[in-house]
This record gives C-alpha cells, sequence and structure tokens, in this order.
C-alpha cells in the first residue's frame, strides 16, 4: 500500500515522534506498576520486545489469512503465545526477577501497546515493516519505562541499578517507591514531553 | 472564608490588568462588587494576623525550633512560588501573600524536629504540585499545604513519623516528651487537659496550644475570612465519636477533650480545612464538609496506624469537594 509508512519511518516513529507511552499513552498499567527500579523496568521493557517483535513478525505472516470479525482473538492468542514463553523464561532463568514482577508478565498479554501494532502495522505491512515496527515501538517503551525508574530510583532509593549514585545522606524519597511516585513521576515526565515537542513544533514552524 | 461571587469578579479585575489579551468589556456573572475587602490579599493578611498567636506560642514553646522551620519554609515557599509563576509566564502573585500563607501553615505542622531538607521539600511540592501546577492561585483542588505535607510524611517517615516528634535530648522541655496523641495510641492514656489547653506539650509546631488556634480561629470566623460552618461540623462529628468512645470507655468525659484540644484538631479545623478555595461553596455543604473531615479524623485517630489525621482528613474531604458543591446547589426560588 502506497499511502503505509515505510519501515524506517515506523522505525523512527516508534522512539520518540509515536512513543507508546509519552505520545500515545498505551502500556501504563507496567508504566506505572514496574518503574520503581531500574532492574524490574529493563526486564519489563526486554519482555514486552520480545513479545512485540515476535507477535508483529506472525501476525504480518498470516496477516492474509485473517478474517475481519476474528482478529483481535487472533491477536490475543499469538501474544499470549509468546507471553507465556517470555513468562516461563524468566521463571527458569530470573526466578527472583518473576517474583518480583509477580502478574505483571502475565498481564503483557492485555497490554494495549501490542494489540494496537498488530492492529495498526502489522495486520496490514509486510514482515520486515512490521518488525522494524515492533523494534521501534520496544525502543520507545523501553525508553519511556527506563526514564521514569531512572527518577523513581534515583530519588526513592539514592541508587541506580542498585549501584549507590548519591551520598548516603541521601534521604530516600519513600514516596517515590509507592504508586503516588509512579503517578507523579509519570505525569511530570509527560509534561516535559509535551514542552519540548511544542518547542519543536514551533521552531519548526517558524523557520 | 469567602463568597465566590464576590472573588470573581476582582480576580478578573486583577487578569484584565496585566493579561494583554483581555477583551476590551469584560463580563462578568453579576454581583459586581469591586468592595477591596474582599481581595485575596486582603483575606490572606486576615489569616496572617489571625495566625500569630500560634506563632507566637510555637516559638514560646519550642523556641529556635519553631524559628527554624518558619524560615525555612518561608524562604523555600517564596521562592518557589517566583520561580514557578515565573515559568507559567504568569503575573508576579507574590504580593497576595497566599505563599506567606501556605508557608506558616506548612511550618506549624512540621515536627520541630525535621531537618531542614523536609521544609524544603515540601513547600517546593506544596507550591508546585499542590497549586501552580493546577493552575495557581484558586485552581487548586487540594490544600497547597497539606499536599506538601503529605509529601514528605510518606517520604519521610522516619524523621516525620510520631516517634520522630520526641528528642530525649533536646535543650527545648516540650520535645523530651511523646506527643499526646502518639502516648493516647501506644498507652492509651489522654493527655493533661490543662497543658492540652494552653500547649505545653509535643507535637508539630502550631498544634500545641488549643487556646492560641481558638483567638485565631474566632476572629477569622468573625472577622468572615474563615466560615463558622466547616469548624462547626467538625467539632460536631468529633464530639460525638469521640463522646460515644469516652461513654464507652469510662474515661469520664477525658477523651473527649483530648481529642478536642490535642493534635491538630483546633489548628487543622480553622485553618486548613477553611481554605477557601479547596472547600465547599455552600453553607450547607461547608457544613457536610466539616462533618465528613470530623469523621474521617476520629476513623484515623481511633482506628488507623497514625496517631493523627487530620491532614489526610482533609484531603480526602478535598478530593469530594467538587461532588458535595455539585449536591448542594441552591435551588432558584420558584423552580420547580
Amino acid at each position: 500500500m502506497a499511502d503505509q509508512p515505510t519501515a524506517t519511518e515506523r522505525f523512527i516513529q516508534g522512539i520518540l515522534p509515536e512513543n507508546p507511552v509519552y505520545r500515545q499513552l498505551l502500556g501504563l498499567c507496567p508504566t506505572l506498576a514496574v518503574t520503581n527500579g531500574m532492574k524490574p523496568a529493563l526486564t519489563m521493557a526486554a519482555a514486552v520486545a520480545f513479545v512485540l517483535i515476535c507477535a508483529n513478525i506472525v501476525t504480518s505472516l498470516i496477516r492474509n489469512l485473517l478474517k475481519p470479525h476474528l482478529r483481535i482473538v487472533i491477536f490475543t492468542l499469538t501474544i499470549a503465545t509468546f507471553v507465556t514463553i517470555a513468562d516461563r523464561f524468566l521463571a527458569a532463568y530470573l526466578y527472583q526477577m518473576s517474583k518480583t514482577l509477580g502478574p505483571y508478565i502475565p498481564l503483557i498479554i492485555v497490554n494495549c501497546l501490542i494489540i494496537c501494532r498488530c492492529e495498526v502495522c502489522a495486520s496490514k505491512q509486510s514482515v520486515f515493516t512490521a518488525a522494524s515496527d515492533g523494534v521501534g515501538q520496544a525502543l520507545g517503551f523501553g525508553l519511556a519505562l527506563l526514564s521514569i525508574a531512572a527518577v523513581r530510583e534515583i530519588l526513592g532509593t539514592g541508587m541506580f541499578f542498585g549501584y549507590r549514585v548519591l551520598p548516603s545522606v541521601w534521604p530516600d524519597w519513600v514516596i517515590m517507591m509507592l504508586p503516588p511516585g509512579a503517578f507523579l513521576t509519570l505525569g511530570l515526565l509527560l509534561g516535559a514531553v509535551n514542552w519540548i515537542e511544542i518547542r519543536r513544533s514551533r521552531q519548526s514552524g517558524g523557520s | 472564608m469567602i463568597n465566590p461571587m464576590t472573588k470573581k469578579p476582582n480576580k478578573n479585575k486583577v487578569e484584565q490588568g496585566t493579561n494583554e489579551e483581555a477583551p476590551a468589556i469584560h463580563v462578568a456573572p453579576s454581583p459586581h462588587i469591586s468592595d477591596s475587602v474582599f481581595t485575596t490579599r486582603k483575606m490572606m493578611v486576615d489569616v496572617l494576623i489571625a495566625l500569630l498567636p500560634l506563632v507566637f506560642m510555637s516559638i514560646y514553646i519550642f523556641e529556635f525550633y519553631a524559628v527554624k522551620q518558619l524560615v525555612i519554609c518561608l524562604a523555600s515557599c517564596l521562592g518557589a512560588e517566583a520561580l514557578f509563576v515565573k515559568i507559567r509566564h504568569k503575573s508576579f502573585t507574590l504580593t497576595d501573600f497566599s505563599a506567606v500563607v501556605t508557608a506558616i501553615i506548612l511550618a506549624l505542622s512540621l515536627p520541630g524536629t525535621a531537618p531542614w531538607y523536609v521544609g524544603v521539600i515540601a513547600s517546593v511540592v506544596a507550591i508546585s504540585i499542590g497549586k501552580i501546577i493546577f493552575g495557581g492561585l484558586g485552581m487548586n483542588i487540594f490544600n497547597p499545604a497539606m499536599v506538601g505535607r503529605a509529601f514528605v510524611m510518606i517520604s519521610f517517615a522516619s524523621v516525620m513519623g510520631a516517634a520522630a516528634y520526641t528528642d530525649a535530648g533536646a535543650v527545648v522541655d516540650a520535645i523530651t516528651q511523646a506527643t499526646p496523641m502518639d502516648a493516647f495510641k501506644q498507652t492509651g492514656v489522654t493527655g493533661s487537659i490543662s497543658h492540652l489547653f494552653w500547649g505545653l506539650t509535643n507535637g508539630s509546631l502550631g498544634e500545641t496550644s488549643a487556646i492560641a488556634a481558638l483567638i485565631g480561629g474566632l476572629y477569622l470566623c468573625i472577622r468572615r475570612t474563615a466560615s463558622w460552618e466547616i469548624p462547626a461540623g467538625i467539632f460536631t462529628a468529633v464530639f460525638l465519636i469521640a463522646g460515644a468512645a469516652d461513654v464507652s470507655g469510662a474515661f469520664s468525659g477525658h477523651l473527649v477533650l483530648h481529642h478536642l484540644f490535642g493534635g491538630a484538631l483546633l489548628f487543622g479545623a480553622f485553618f486548613i480545612a477553611t481554605d477557601p478555595v479547596t472547600s465547599p461553596l455552600t453553607s450547607k455543604g461547608k457544613f457536610i464538609f466539616g462533618i465528613g473531615t470530623g469523621l474521617f479524623i476520629m476513623l484515623f485517630r481511633l482506628f488507623s496506624g497514625y496517631p493523627e489525621g487530620v491532614m489526610f482528613a482533609v484531603l480526602l474531604m478535598n478530593a469530594v469537594t467538587p461532588l458535595i458543591n455539585r449536591w448542594t446547589i441552591p435551588r432558584p426560588l420558584g423552580e420547580v
């Protein structure tokens, strides 16, 4: 199709211009729930990346067989397959992390980001485009998760990836490790991203 | 504290002067009262006057601990207000004294023993997240001072919790004893009523003296700067629930007085819950707001892990204020 974005465009759009969290506000449940540390955030980002890329590829491969009224079911089943793989893999090799993330790994099945990408891109475009879209969106999602987790972990514990970055006299902002910290950080970073976006569009409009 | 009808024209007037895009003809809902008695600044000065007895008592009881917190909170609140207002490209708002009121209420709600960064962070959060982010004074949903205090209370439980109020080595007598609210929580012993009344106990800086809060609060109510319905509702609820607990536990009247004079109840009822921006508009609504606040205070005091609950009670009732406003819209005369 001529009017569909190319693979490169899909890839680039996923990272910042159409960032899943900051621009589309998709997948906010894991964004809020697992970003109290860099390690869980990175694990979650990796799991979502795996599921998203695989689901996009498979959906793209079977896109000509899809029946319109059954497509959501097929998407969900495809996603559930890869989520189960990711979940079992984590339980086998990263048991502690699997315990920490708890239900949030199985919940990737209902992460609207992935269904959205299957619907918008993979069910309409070629395998290569779908794969690069998956990679781009996964990178964007990871970027968002890690940026929120960085703010929360540094302010909340004075550490980064478990290594102390602030002096030990730093008073831990416990609230940043709790749900209110997630909402505050997400809101403030969303505001910052919007502000940057407005400035950029103003500059490009003016020149 | 003030009638919304009278506040609007004044607010518009202020904006008209500063906003370049204001229309040539400004249409505002009646009544078009331009009496300077009702300006934000006058109100805030009234609140500051009413806070004076509390400030004096806190300095008398806690000495330099109180002075330290007041100076820190004033400096940080005013600095934060100037900074964030500049970021939002709004007009200069320091002269309406609302940031000063927020700073003093916040400082008086902190323990004297809290380290310096608690006051600074609480002030910045109060002004930025509590107020400016919603669009400035008049737009905020939650009481700014209590937002700031809740933030540090949850963040730094070790320096804000009940145990942190007590410092056995302190040179100020009051700080060496447990707060009356915490003592009751731990051991079930009510505080000495005369100490609670005059304020010779430990606690947050401004909450200890019942008499100071009463003097300031009555001044506010008589001046109509604070609505009497809100404290009345709070006292009714606290009196009834504490009374029931008193009768059932055979405290022979001590428990009711302990709950009325102890902790931040009077301070909160007169100075925190009566914030005109975050409380309902109609008198019926204000009374409901007061009852709800009182219920939550007693719920927290009697059944939660915290010895005191004024802050959370006020924040919770702030959240339902729009709902109360919708319930209590006055019915115009003649409407069926």
